[in-house]
């Protein structure tokens, strides 16, 4: 019994970080109908700020933790408009697949410009937040877990909020409904995409943080297996769909450490990724996504 | 003005073409970036210096050698295209590589499809140089290391029941634990938990959460550094207090800057110490920080790149010329060549049988705790 809660916390804590990386990719795909594939390298540039800044403040203290992920975020929030500014908005309006491919070109732009800024070997990630290990029986919850979840639990309602709650919100809300009818009601369609790709990117830096806080080895390419698996639990949620997206992170998360510690260890990534395969087929649209047929 | 230039241009690359023509070309590919770049720049590291040296002293019958470096990025797939380039373009005589035995099993099949030899520096699974008769390694291999860790987990660390985390796409890892577990079990040891990772996994919480959960007196992770720093941290996160062991991959700085106080009490076994006393030992140390820098330390993998220039140079000067048969030939007749890694004997299946060296981490600390003679 024990061991299952270990695993499950294990589980939502890894699973807490998919989610955050997933919230930028649903968010960009339900505003532009697009894929934002440099999104995982974001996330990775948002570790890397956090290395260089984690070495101003002094180690293991709440506000200069804070700090770092605050500063990270408006970073990497810099960053996404960066991209979208001067890459993705040319070539809106053609073909979407067009804007598919230039997001792979950037993703691997910012990989290898990585290994040349940052250089390529692995580095260690300070522990910029004071950290603790607490026993509940036979139970061991470090605190950047509970961090972790605490943070992308506090994130993602920040987000229901911004979306459901505010004026900007609703502007996003409507350009994803239809862009054309935004614009003739007076919304500047321009503020509201760059708006949504900061809000995505920081979301992303605030996961970079994060996963480097419980996995203190930063490279150039981390980004790319968490950005696959985030984009998975986007697509799983119902892409497009943002509490989709969240509930598509905690259970890819959480399946992926169950099986790591069965017996199939070994094939890990397979079955999280046919159970992807099955939850498709049952349901093509994502679990919370509504199905909405193609316009040809 | 700028006509002389030119010529001066064309005169400079005329005379570097040709001094190129007389040189002994050597070939090598390694990890110099990516997730293991601590291997290939150790081992680049110590081929460099011993180029240098022998070119200082010469070079050998009578010509300089220069060696070619590629990169491969730690990535799967890279070495094999390395090992076509420098061949073909570059014509090497000889190949220097790898570390890993995943990237050396890659471009084995190159070098001796192309009559090439080929020597591993520290490539320990036995299939590298099972390849074919052109494949040559300077180091030992995974059955006799597996079964050194195997001894030491019994004789010195008292355990019973150990748990196995290794990484399944990763052919040095599979094979060492492997060898690891025959040993362990035919002495009447217990493995009690077999868990497997990605290459490239950072979450390693749920393999030792179960291996918690089956009470274990240690855990052998025989994986390369970026992996076995992360494991250590995350077990004691979770609580797991016994001792880690690995081996040879997990040598690299890195290991004690990412998993820092979680390491202490682990141990791995390795081809080299630098804190080994030997005056030929201390000599390399001393070469070695003269030439990269005071806060280079060489490593297992410098070592070993440093003693299979050697090892080459030794062949082509008994073999008096640089042709792939008759080199592969003089290589495969290696006898007592002393380096600064014990004494190499390449026997009939191509390989070196060397002592190892056991380290223990110790206050952040690696300290040398003995040697194990084959």
């Amino acid at each position: 019994m024990s061991e299952f809660l270990q695993q499950l916390l294990n589980g939502l804590s890894l699973g807490a970080i998919y989610a955050l990386i997933a919230l930028g990719y649903t968010m960009v795909y339900g505003v532009l109908r697009f894929i934002n594939f440099a999104h995982s390298e974001v996330f990775m540039v948002g570790a890397f700020i956090g290395y260089y800044l984690g070495k101003l403040v002094p180690e293991g203290t709440l506000w200069g933790g804070l700090l770092v992920l605050a500063g990270a975020m408006i970073g990497c929030a810099i960053l996404g408009i960066l991209v979208e500014r001067v890459v993705y908005r040319p070539l809106r309006g053609g073909p979407t697949i067009n804007v598919l491919i230039t997001a792979i070109g950037v993703s691997l732009l910012l990989q290898y410009t990585g290994q040349i800024v940052f250089g390529a070997a692995p580095r260690t990630f300070p522990p910029i937040f004071p950290s603790a290990n607490f026993h509940l029986g036979t139970l061991t919850i470090s605190s950047n877990q509970l961090f972790v979840i605490g943070v992308a639990v506090a994130l993602m309602i920040g987000l229901q909020l911004i979306v459901f709650k505010t004026k900007i919100g609703t502007a996003m809300r409507a350009v994803s409904l239809n862009p054309k009818a935004a614009q003739l009601v007076g919304v500047n369609n321009n503020v509201v995409i760059s708006f949504t790709f900061g809000l995505g990117s920081a979301l992303a830096a605030a996961g970079g943080i994060l996963y480097a806080l419980n996995y203190p080895s930063i490279d150039p390419l981390m980004g790319v297996m968490p950005g696959l698996k985030a984009f998975v639990a986007a697509i799983l949620g119902g892409i497009g769909n943002i509490p989709g997206a969240a509930l598509g992170g905690l259970i890819l998360g959480t399946v992926e450490t169950f099986i790591g510690g069965s017996q199939f260890s070994t094939y890990k990534d397979a079955i999280a990724f046919a159970i992807l395969i099955v939850i498709l087929l049952c349901k093509p649209a994502g679990l919370l996504g509504k199905f909405t047929a193609e316009k040809v | 003005m700028k006509l002389p230039a030119r010529l001066l241009l064309a005169l400079a690359a005329a005379t570097a073409a040709l001094t190129a023509q007389e040189t002994i070309k050597i070939g090598e590919y390694a990890s110099l970036t990516g997730k293991e770049a601590s291997f290939g720049q150790q081992s680049h590291k110590g081929l460099t210096l011993a180029i240098e040296e022998i070119n200082a002293a010469g070079g050998a019958l009578g010509r300089k050698l220069e060696l070619f470096t590629e990169d491969n990025q730690t990535k799967p797939g890279e070495s094999a295209t390395a090992a076509k380039k420098l061949i073909s373009r570059n014509k090497v005589v000889a190949l220097i590589g790898e570390v890993a035995s995943g990237r050396s099993l890659e471009a084995a099949p190159i070098a001796q499809a192309a009559k090439i030899p080929m020597i591993a520096p520290a490539a320990t699974n036995p299939k590298v140089t099972q390849t074919g008769n052109y494949i040559f390694r300077v180091c030992f291999i995974d059955p006799f290391q597996g079964t050194v860790m195997a001894k030491f987990a019994q004789n010195d660390l008292k355990a019973k029941r150990v748990a196995i985390l290794s990484s399944v796409s990763n052919a040095y890892s599979v094979g060492l634990a492997k060898f690891f577990k025959e040993t362990f079990v035919a002495n009447g040891g217990l493995v009690v938990s077999e868990k497997n990772f990605s290459e490239g996994d950072k979450d390693f919480r749920a393999q030792l959460t179960a291996v918690k959960a089956a009470n274990v007196d240690a855990i052998f992770v025989p994986s390369y550094y970026t992996e076995a720093a992360l494991i250590a941290r995350q077990a004691r996160d979770l609580g797991l207090t016994v001792p880690l062991f690995g081996g040879d991959g997990w040598v690299a700085d890195q290991l004690l800057e990412i998993g820092g106080d979680a390491l202490n009490g682990c141990y791995y076994s390795t081809h080299f110490s630098p804190e080994n006393q030997d005056p030929v030992v201390q000599a390399f140390v001393k070469k070695f920080k003269a030439r990269w820098g005071a806060n280079e330390n060489p490593d297992a993998f410098a070592a070993l790149g440093y003693d299979a220039a050697f090892v080459l140079v030794d062949a082509i000067k008994r073999a008096g010329t640089t042709e792939g048969p008759k080199l592969r030939d003089a290589l495969a007749a290696t006898k007592n060549f002393a380096g600064v890694t014990g004494v190499t004997n390449i026997d009939a299946n191509r390989d070196a049988s060397k002592p190892a060296a056991i380290i223990a981490i110790k206050g952040g600390k690696l300290e040398f705790l003995k040697t194990v003679a084959p």
